[in-house]
């Protein structure tokens, strides 16, 4: 009996040493070399595979941060400056300078202010409701408030505002990755400089109808009078297609603009009076259909 | 009795209108006349704000080859060329025409004799139809010219003539066949003609056996036009399972249905076409079936182009109290209509309304994997795969599974048994994989 046993040992470890020689030979043999700096540079970056820097994962910008000579090209919107300078102070190189930027919803068409034509009972998804048609409202351009922007964020930083029916943006958890501007159908979102103490000037709408149109449809549509682009001092203001665009880096912040605005839909956040913006809260929206 | 083999379901029919004659509705106020109703380029506008136009006369030009000229369906002036809301509320280019009555084009024969013949060349037959503006009148609005226009290496071998209808509710097309058989006949005769093939078929569902009598004793003396029967089932009025019902021939994927010899035309191109090369009478109007188990007075009318749905319904005995959606062309495929206002365009095959209790989708629940909407579907996908695949944006794999094949029929969303809305993510991923084929092919673009 312990001679059975005693060769099933013996083979067992005769095969388990072959195997290991093998296996060491071949590894030998088939070593592919990889920075190991590459390994340093993944963990210093956020962990969250974001792809908002363009590459598929952490694991690929850390792996184009080691090999490209300039990195001003690349940037980790998660991680910020902070993140950007200790990378490159480890290796050596000079990270690209970027302002940090934060998504801005530019719609402020809540049910009060839009009124429903017509009720959407599709499948519960932006890109499907924007493919059939123009939405719930007599505006085509603006929310639809099923949420793609939500489901796309991975920070959750993106929730929809239950009594406006629109999304919001939790700025300390945004990291400006994109995720959600290129989620959503009706190109709302843009990323903005997030601007001194977060302050931001901004157009909260994106309706390129004819003033009358745009008005009939949403009480707080821009409707392209160029009121504001006469008033900027600065001329930070543009006017295409009946829309205003403030150009941020421009934008002194001095907000004459936002009074001079007769549909008021010049929005102006965290400055030290709140703007009439945040009073939204009124009416609560009819329930989405099921 | 002939049909096609795969999948297919078979809804109520509710063809409430069968026995309605066509009524003319009267003109419009204002006629709205979208310059894109044609699949392919949008048509550019040749008339500007201010002008006088004639019933008839073109008021947009074709933009290149697949696209279609647009014609003044009243007479008037024009007041407006602008962008104004289609039945989704998305805005559209648009001619707007204030009409002053009902003065034609000179050269337009509006008698009712018939003229059988015609001596008019290949090209001749098809310039006159890409003249009028002819496009595919069951809906999908592809342009009638380009589908005459064979591709060189391709062969026509038969023509088929749609008279399936087979979208529950519509009548349109069942109509025409009743009351303008002998001119539908003669069109038939002038495509046959255009496209120099030595057959054509009819294909006529069962469940029209007076159209089918009528067009089988039309076509008693013309032993080259044949009426076949189809037993009925829905989406045979689809141009790949109608080649397949009528000869036996599968369009291959990805392929076109001149791959199998076949073209197919409804029965109301083939009347257009009569019209437009006997009669030189442009696409102006069109039978729309106005139909709804609570509408007072279903109808077929017969439509100026640009005319708002809102007055058909109206003449039809009103929006009823009950009423909770009005569809845009047949329950399967047609669209909900979001703006009342909106104009018919040459693809308005039927208005429908839908009671309040059926207007609303039940809400849905889990995919079971009964393989419903495998059974039913007509192009043997998968449809609870690609619906799937499609939420997860996995547009590799729905390329290697065929979804650019669907023909967004609706069967499956129609058959599910947890009411998914399949089709809805179907077409999203088809759109999206098409997008990305394209921008392989063209990488500049």
């Amino acid at each position: 009996m312990s001679g059975v046993l005693g060769f099933t040992v013996l083979t067992l470890c005769v095969i388990g040493v072959l195997a290991a020689v093998v296996l060491y030979v071949v590894a030998q043999k088939f070593k592919v070399y990889e920075d190991p700096r590459i390994d340093d540079v993944e963990r210093m970056l956020p962990g969250a595979n974001c792809g908002g820097c363009g590459y598929p994962g952490c694991r690929g910008l850390a792996d184009a941060l080691v090999k490209n000579d300039d990195i001003s090209t690349l940037y980790c919107s998660a991680g910020g400056a902070e993140t950007m300078q200790k990378i490159a102070a480890y290796l050596g190189k000079t990270a690209a300078e970027q302002e940090p930027q934060v998504a801005v919803v530019r719609c402020s068409g809540s049910c009060d202010k839009r009124p429903r034509t017509n009720i959407y009972d599709g499948a519960s998804s932006c890109a499907v409701e924007a493919a059939l048609y123009g939405g719930e409202t007599g505006c085509s351009y603006g929310c639809l408030g099923k949420g793609d922007c939500v489901a796309a964020c991975q920070f959750g930083a993106l929730s929809i505002d239950p009594a406006t029916g629109l999304p919001v943006v939790d700025e300390a958890l945004c990291t400006a990755c994109g995720a959600c501007v290129a989620a959503c159908p009706k190109r709302i979102i843009e990323l903005r400089k997030k601007g001194i103490k977060g302050r931001r000037v901004y157009v909260g709408c994106v309706n390129r109808d004819k003033g009358a149109v745009a008005r009939k449809a949403c009480a707080v549509s821009c409707i392209g009078c160029g009121k504001c682009v006469r008033t900027c001092p600065f001329e930070a203001i543009t006017l295409s297609e009946n829309l205003a665009y403030i150009d941020a880096d421009k934008c002194k912040l001095c907000r004459k603009c936002v009074a001079e605005c007769p549909q008021g839909s010049i929005l102006a956040v965290n400055f030290p009076q709140p703007r009439p913006e945040k009073k939204t809260q009124e009416a609560a929206c009819d329930a989405p259909s099921a | 009795m002939k049909g096609f083999s795969k999948g297919g379901i078979h809804a109520p029919e509710y063809k409430i209108s069968s026995r309605k004659a066509v009524v003319s509705l009267p003109l419009p106020e204002i006629a709205v006349v979208p310059l894109s109703q044609h699949i392919g380029a949008p048509a550019v506008p040749c008339v500007s704000k201010g002008d006088t136009v004639r019933t008839g006369q073109v008021i947009a030009t074709a933009a290149g080859f697949v696209s279609s000229n647009i014609h003044a369906p009243v007479s008037g002036t024009v007041i407006a060329v602008d962008a104004t809301p289609d039945a989704g509320g998305m805005r559209k280019p648009s001619v707007s025409i204030r009409t002053d009555g009902d003065v034609w084009m000179d050269g337009i024969d509006r008698s009712d004799t018939l003229v059988e013949e015609c001596r008019l060349s290949k090209q001749e037959i098809v310039d006159k139809i890409k003249e009028a503006g002819i496009v595919g009148m069951g809906g999908a609005t592809f342009p009638t010219h380009v589908k005459l226009s064979v591709p060189a290496g391709k062969k026509a071998e038969c023509l088929i003539i749609n008279g399936v209808e087979c979208e529950p509710f519509l009548t349109a097309d069942h109509r025409i066949m009743l009351e303008k058989g002998e001119q539908i006949v003669a069109g038939i005769e002038i495509l046959i003609r255009a496209l120099e093939v030595p057959r054509a078929y009819i294909g006529i569902e069962n469940n029209k056996p007076d159209a089918i009598e009528h067009m089988e004793r039309l076509c008693a003396s013309r032993p080259h036009i044949e009426v076949v029967p189809l037993r009925v089932r829905y989406p045979q009025g689809g141009e790949k399972q109608l080649i397949e019902a009528v000869t036996g021939r599968e369009v291959p994927s990805g392929g076109l249905p001149i791959d199998t010899g076949a073209v197919v035309q409804n029965v109301g191109t083939a009347l257009a076409v009569y019209e437009a090369v006997q009669k030189n009478k442009p696409l102006i109007e069109r039978v729309v079936t106005v139909t709804g188990k609570a509408l007072a007075e279903p109808a077929n009318l017969k439509v100026r182009i640009g005319t708002p749905i809102r007055s058909l319904i109206e003449f039809c005995g009103g929006l009823p109290q009950d009423a909770g959606k009005v569809i845009n062309g047949g329950p399967m495929m047609g669209r909900a209509v979001a703006n009342l206002d909106a104009p018919v365009t040459k693809g308005t095959s039927g208005i429908l309304i839908i009671r309040q209790k059926g207007a609303v989708r039940k809400p849905a629940l889990s995919c079971i994997k009964c393989a419903k909407c495998v059974g039913v579907c007509p192009m043997g996908l998968e449809p609870y795969l690609l619906s799937k695949l499609s939420q997860r944006a996995r547009y590799d794999e729905l390329e290697a599974l065929k979804i650019t094949d669907c023909i967004e029929c609706g069967s499956c969303s129609y058959t599910c048994p947890s009411y998914l809305p399949l089709l809805d993510y179907i077409r999203l991923g088809k759109a999206e994989t098409l997008r990305r084929i394209r921008s392989r092919k063209n990488p500049e673009k």
